[in-house]
């Protein structure tokens, strides 16, 4: 009977960490990957840069290797589509996203200077640095415009937005501030003690080289452009609508034709549509799963069971969660039978689950404020509570206990510990 | 008796703003009075500066940035905000109340739920459904382990955490008030103390929970 299904082996990769970063988020993506303190590796980084530049040598590699890990941000559509209407507030760039990057640059220019006292003035070293500097202004401003090309809706590819993403003085002054840098550090290393009027001569040479070249790529490009973005509109177009209205159909459709069919009938309509709504909310907002994955998922799928069946209206609260062991199965199926309870017989339309999941132990409260009824008064016939819930609990080691009173309500605690060792049960 | 509540509702559908002022008009009446709707952020802050009103109702996805962007960019200090959504996700919820509402109630209360929550709001309490209740103790779960600057905001006290506990069964204030053997005044000092942590606090899971989702 036991079948634990392990999940596919997926090695751990690394990737570039585009929330949290200073730079390009090779520090904080690869302190997520090697599990320790970002602020270790950054100081790594600026300490074996100090040693012959190998902290920079090594962080330009890994910018330009790893991936960044927002590939395409999947968030459930209802957010997604609100986020993208302006209807969320985006992401607001506070001062303390800055600090660090001022104390990391004020850093990083100390150790310039004291490396250039060590080794002195070599002529390679400021064009090296400048060069350094432009590089990563535009690899950053690279990794900006990637991240909005994914956010970005319309598919199409734009080669002004492919440099500038959606604008914004940041991503001018990067774009401006690199290539100025970048040009700078050439100019430094191909005119070093040349005249005005050579360096004019090679500065024109070198802009007539540039134009030819996008003269002559110029079209390639643009049309391979052109051809990708009208590919990608398109089947990001279609695969979308396709998923929307598979959805529709087989939710908000059905449900629609059986509450027209069944409209005399106002309890059948309201269960309908609590059970289109939950449907329809977990699609669009929570993602939150109700099948047998995790022992929360399980609490609400049962939950939803009951709410279809006996169309009254269950909120499920869960706190912390664990993996559905077979251990664990008897409190879901306990749970149950208490919502099966109040649905039926508390007789208000509406059941309070709340589940506390540690590593300890797992809690579940099943709470209705209906009529209630008198424990001793219950017929032994009547197996619902005494067998499949109080009987059920103890055979597994956990206790429940019932709270109850003629028009009080009634409350079910369920307690299963998840210690190895299995205490006696306290009752 | 006390005087009605002045209330804005800030929504962007129009059918719904209907409804629920339909339904304070027949729940709340003579307990809230709706001073003016608004339909988007612009409207919504210029309703607010030119009513300041009690209590705004607060859509949270609204076009112009959200509820969060009204909260700051209003122009009355005086005024608290009680967000009312269809959503149920943890970020809209957590950024929500780290914007400045003192409540989250979804769009499926009764009438009579919101204007006693209304009133709460009014009176300087909090409201907390029992799905933020979960969220609270969601992320103020487990023990801290680094020493926080200000340790007091980064954790719940035990009575705090069972407060929070009975909330998120679903018991009502005065249920929890009895079953904790407290006053009710007592309870609502514990949800506000827990509301202040919840918008100050800095712990690491409610920063990153904001950061991840790239919010606040």
């Amino acid at each position: 009977m036991s079948m634990t299904t392990n999940p596919p082996y997926e090695p751990r990769k690394a990737y570039r960490d585009s929330h949290d970063s200073v730079l390009g988020g090779v520090a904080s993506g690869l302190a997520r990957h090697l599990a320790v303190p970002v602020l270790w590796v950054r100081a790594g980084f600026l300490l074996t840069s100090l040693l012959g530049g190998l902290g920079v040598m090594v962080y330009a590699g890994l910018w330009l290797m790893l991936p960044s890990d927002t590939r395409f941000e999947e968030g459930p559509p209802g957010l997604a589509s609100a986020t993208r209407g302006g209807r969320r507030p985006g992401r607001l760039r506070r001062l303390g996203d800055v600090g660090p990057a001022i104390a990391l640059a004020a850093l990083g220019l100390g150790g310039v200077l004291a490396l250039q006292a060590l080794v002195g003035r070599g002529a390679a070293f400021w064009p090296a640095f400048f060069g350094l500097v432009g590089l990563a202004l535009l690899w950053r401003q690279a990794d900006e415009a990637q991240r909005e090309r994914w956010n970005d809706q319309s598919g199409r590819i734009d080669p002004v937005r492919i440099v500038f993403g959606s604008g914004g003085w940041a991503s001018y002054a990067r774009v401006a501030a690199g290539a100025l840098l970048v040009v700078s550090a050439v100019f430094i290393v191909g005119f070093e003690g040349a005249s005005a009027s050579d360096a004019r001569a090679g500065l024109i040479a070198g802009g007539l080289v540039l134009i030819g070249l996008a003269i002559v790529i110029g079209p390639w490009v643009f049309g391979l452009a052109s051809d990708l973005s009208a590919e990608r509109e398109e089947r990001v177009r279609s695969q979308e609508r396709a998923d929307v209205a598979a959805h529709l159909h087989d939710s908000v459709l059905q449900t629609l034709a059986l509450i027209q069919k069944s409209s005399g009938d106002a309890a059948t309509v309201a269960r309908l549509a609590r059970a289109q709504e939950r449907d329809l909310r977990s699609w669009l907002y929570a993602g939150e799963s109700a099948d047998e994955s995790s022992a929360a998922s399980a609490l609400r799928g049962a939950a939803a069971e009951v709410e279809d069946a006996h169309g009254v209206s269950v909120d499920v609260v869960a706190v912390g969660d664990c993996p559905l062991t077979d251990d664990l199965r008897p409190v879901v199926q306990a749970a149950r039978e208490a919502v099966t309870n109040a649905a039926k017989h508390a007789g208000t339309g509406r059941v309070d689950v709340y589940a506390e999941i540690t590593p300890a132990a797992v809690d579940v409260f099943v709470r209705d404020r209906g009529v209630g009824f008198d424990p001793e008064a219950v017929a032994d016939d009547r197996y619902g509570v005494r067998n499949s819930i109080v009987d059920r609990m103890r055979r597994h080691g956990g206790t429940a206990e019932i709270r109850t009173g003629p028009g009080e309500g009634t409350e079910v605690r369920l307690h299963l510990s998840r210690t190895t060792t299995q205490e006696a049960s306290h009752d | 008796m006390t005087s009605p509540v002045r209330v804005v509702v800030v929504d962007d559908h129009a059918m719904f703003r209907r409804g629920v002022i339909a339904e304070l008009e027949a729940a709340g009446a003579g307990e809230v009075e709706v001073l003016a709707q608004a339909a988007d952020v612009d409207e919504a802050v210029t309703a607010v500066a030119a009513h300041r009103p009690d209590v705004v109702l607060l859509d949270v996805h609204l076009p112009g940035g959200g509820g969060v962007e009204v909260m700051r960019r209003g122009q009355s200090p005086e005024t608290r905000y009680l967000a009312l959504s269809v959503s149920d996700a943890a970020e809209d919820v957590i950024g929500t109340i780290r914007g400045g509402a003192r409540g989250y109630v979804t769009k499926t209360i009764t009438g009579p739920e919101l204007v006693s929550a209304i009133r709460r709001v009014a009176d300087g309490d909090a409201v907390f459904s029992p799905r933020l209740a979960g969220f609270v103790l969601d992320a103020f779960a487990g023990s801290i382990e680094v020493a926080a600057v200000d340790e007091d905001l980064d954790r719940l006290t035990e009575r705090e955490r069972e407060v929070m506990r009975l909330i998120a069964r679903g018991y009502a204030y005065k249920e929890v008030a009895k079953e904790l053997f407290i006053s009710i005044k007592t309870v609502e000092t514990h949800m506000s103390s827990v509301l202040r942590k919840l918008q100050l606090s800095s712990r690491h899971e409610l920063s990153r929970w904001a950061s991840d989702r790239r919010l606040l």
